[in-house]
């Protein structure tokens, strides 16, 4: 079987309130600044709040979303008394913890969201990282208070566009569900072990051990699917359905139901078996997303351990 | 000012207690006035979006029927906070559900008027003024919470029939909702929400739903009891007679707020996991109530068990509210049938 070898991964950075009203990881940022975490073991730590306006408006974003600032074209543009402050951001959050796609990058960046999907613990990602795949694997044998999930995004770098891209490695750990603004003391307690033994996977790789590789599940986008709109005032004119409501990553074969009009009527799922996630995610009504639709992939890991001198 | 209209047997001032004493007869029934006009009230918190889609359903469907035959009662629907709806904001300048003290609507006209205020006095006007003969009859405002309450309707008074028959007509249709009634018990001068514009009114609170998100499931209940609700003024209307009831009534005592750190006031710990979700289960004194982000449990330190609910509302955070506690008692609640005409105009030649 193969081995990969990797330097050892020894700056980590965690970022929360990317979203200002996405809670678990404002308050984690906010304990972990409290409690002067910057060092475990080999490992040296940065926490961020990345949207402090935004936190403190407990919105969203200010201008425009932070989390879609990040292709190499935005970072890369001037900045000028109009650009709107989340790109500003941006360009700061690469100065300090990137720059993307250099040397000097973090090697782990873990950006903390969370969703009104009931979509468990899930790590979010860019083509097959094996670092990322290796974490999962970890986190996935090791919780039990949650079903842990990966979900591998197709972008080529320059084009990937979230914040835990700046890092050599990045991982979004999002949790659900939790309404926005709200903290719910149960999805923090995930998230904090999510990034707990993230931090211990970091460690144990850079003291010299291999993990050893196989087969892992991870599901890959296909597409997104609107919600049915009033033609003249874009209103949505229906809502999930109850059959698919709270069932992301419950298979959805054609026929079952999608959407209910809120005059009664049934929608139903067209096309292939695909699994759905994101189902009925607050934050992308104004994106035209319902829910996304995905297939799932077996990955096959090799091995991987620190490159010893 | 106006009290509700009620037989001289009653007392207006009462409470639950006291009706339940010798001061009324078991078999009396209890005569009230018509209800001729309802008002529907969704969108008052511009996030809160069962309200909102059904209020947008109800319109659509009135431009259907505009041409049928209107029998009482006579329905207004409205969209309370129209800017705040299209933003998807609980509010633009400050909380429209707090604008409705007899104060606040009459305020002084100069100077800077926040949004909601504006609004409030035009829904005042429209749909009262409050406290006057002109008011609708019964205001019903449709609100979410991100709590895990069911179905609760909140009203000010724990004795205005109506809203309490109301309340059983819905538990008894709606059988696999949660159902409670909450009492706030706060004077008519001092009522600050929507639904006291009205002779009668409640809130219509149903949770969990996240704020700036339509559930199906949610959706459907609200749109269940806002039919049963008005099915219940027609019967009302048409002389059914309602049979006299107990009925449980949750009374506020008291708000809990979160612990804060001493200087940025940010909050510290979050609900308990043990209370998380339990609205309406009993909390007794030395029970988890808190988790520090730290990990540390902190407990209930009062010394009487109450029923918490409004447990992790999102909007209550600002409010300094992580959850509230209520008393439970049982309140009896008369049989009740409308006034005929003629003991209308009695009444009428009575004041």
């Amino acid at each position: 079987m193969e081995h990969v070898c990797f330097c050892p991964l020894s700056r980590f950075a965690i970022c929360g309130g990317t979203h200002g009203n996405e809670m678990s990881g404002v308050y984690m940022v906010r304990e972990m600044q409290k409690q002067k975490v910057d060092q475990m073991g080999s490992v040296s730590i940065t926490s961020i709040l990345s949207n402090p306006p935004a936190v403190d408006a407990c919105r969203r974003y200010m201008g425009t979303d932070l989390n879609r600032c990040f292709t190499d074209a935005l970072l890369s543009g001037a900045t000028t008394d109009d650009t709107p402050y989340e790109l500003r951001r941006a360009r700061e959050l690469n100065a300090q913890l990137g720059p993307k796609g250099s040397p000097e990058a973090v090697d782990l960046l873990c950006d903390i969201h969370n969703t009104t999907a009931n979509m468990g613990l899930c790590l979010i990602f860019y083509s097959f990282d094996w670092i990322a795949l290796h974490i999962y694997k970890y986190i996935q044998s090791k919780m039990t208070s949650a079903p842990v999930r990966a979900i591998c995004l197709n972008e080529p770098s320059s084009e990937a566009y979230s914040l835990e891209s700046i890092g050599k490695h990045g991982i979004s750990i999002e949790v659900g569900p939790q309404p926005t603004g709200v903290v719910r003391a149960d999805i923090f307690n995930m998230a904090k072990e999510a990034v707990d033994l993230s931090l211990e996977w970091l460690h144990t790789f850079n003291s010299g051990s291999t993990f050893e590789g196989g087969e892992v599940e991870a599901y890959t986008p296909v597409r997104s699917v609107d919600y049915p709109r009033d033609p003249t005032t874009g209103e949505i004119t229906a809502a999930i359905h109850p059959q698919l409501q709270d069932n992301d990553f419950n298979i959805l074969r054609p026929g079952d139901p999608v959407f209910q009009f809120f005059s009664g009527e049934t929608v139903k799922h067209e096309g292939e078996d695909l699994y759905p996630l994101f189902v009925n995610e607050c934050a992308y009504y104004e994106k035209k997303v319902a829910f996304q639709l995905t297939k799932k992939i077996t990955v096959t890991l090799p091995s991987v351990g620190v490159k010893k001198d | 000012m106006m009290q509700p209209r009620q037989t001289r047997a009653t007392p207006p001032q009462c409470s639950g207690r006291e009706v339940a004493g010798d001061k009324m007869e078991v078999d009396e029934v209890v005569r009230l006035p018509r209800l001729s006009r309802v008002a529907v009230c969704g969108g008052t918190h511009g996030n809160e979006l069962s309200g909102v889609y059904l209020v947008r359903e109800l319109l659509k469907g009135r431009k259907q029927v505009m041409e049928e035959e209107e029998r009482p009662p006579s329905v207004l629907t409205v969209l309370a906070n129209p800017r705040a709806v299209q933003q998807c904001r609980r509010y633009i300048d400050t909380d429209l559900n707090r604008c409705f003290t007899h104060a606040a609507l009459k305020g002084p006209s100069s100077g800077p008027v926040p949004y909601e205020t504006t609004r409030s006095r035009e829904l005042n006007a429209a749909l009262g003024p409050k406290g006057s003969p002109g008011a609708v009859e019964l205001v019903c405002d449709l609100h979410n919470t991100t709590a895990n309450m069911g179905l609760c309707l909140i009203a000010y008074s724990d004795c205005d029939w109506i809203c309490l028959h109301i309340f059983r007509h819905l538990q008894r249709k709606m059988p696999d909702v949660p159902m409670r009634y909450i009492h706030f018990d706060v004077s008519n001068k001092e009522s600050y929400s929507l639904d006291s514009v009205g002779k009668h009114g409640f809130a219509m609170e149903i949770g969990p739903q996240p704020h700036g998100v339509v559930r199906s499931d949610v959706y459907a209940a609200m749109k269940a009891g806002v039919q049963h609700m008005l099915d219940w003024v027609c019967f009302f209307n048409s002389g059914s007679t309602f049979e006299g009831e107990y009925v449980d009534v949750f009374t506020m005592i008291k708000h809990i707020d979160y612990p804060r750190d001493g200087e940025t006031r940010n909050i510290t710990a979050a609900i308990h996991p043990q209370l998380q979700d339990r609205d309406f289960c009993l909390l007794h004194p030395e029970d988890p109530l808190f988790q520090t982000f730290s990990g540390e449990t902190l407990r209930y330190k009062g010394s009487e068990a109450l029923y918490p609910f409004f447990i992790n509302e999102c909007a209550y955070y600002e409010k300094g509210i992580a959850l509230s506690l209520a008393r439970k008692r049982r309140v009896m609640v008369p049989a009740i049938r409308v006034q005929t005409e003629r003991e209308e105009e009695e009444e009428e030649e009575e004041e």
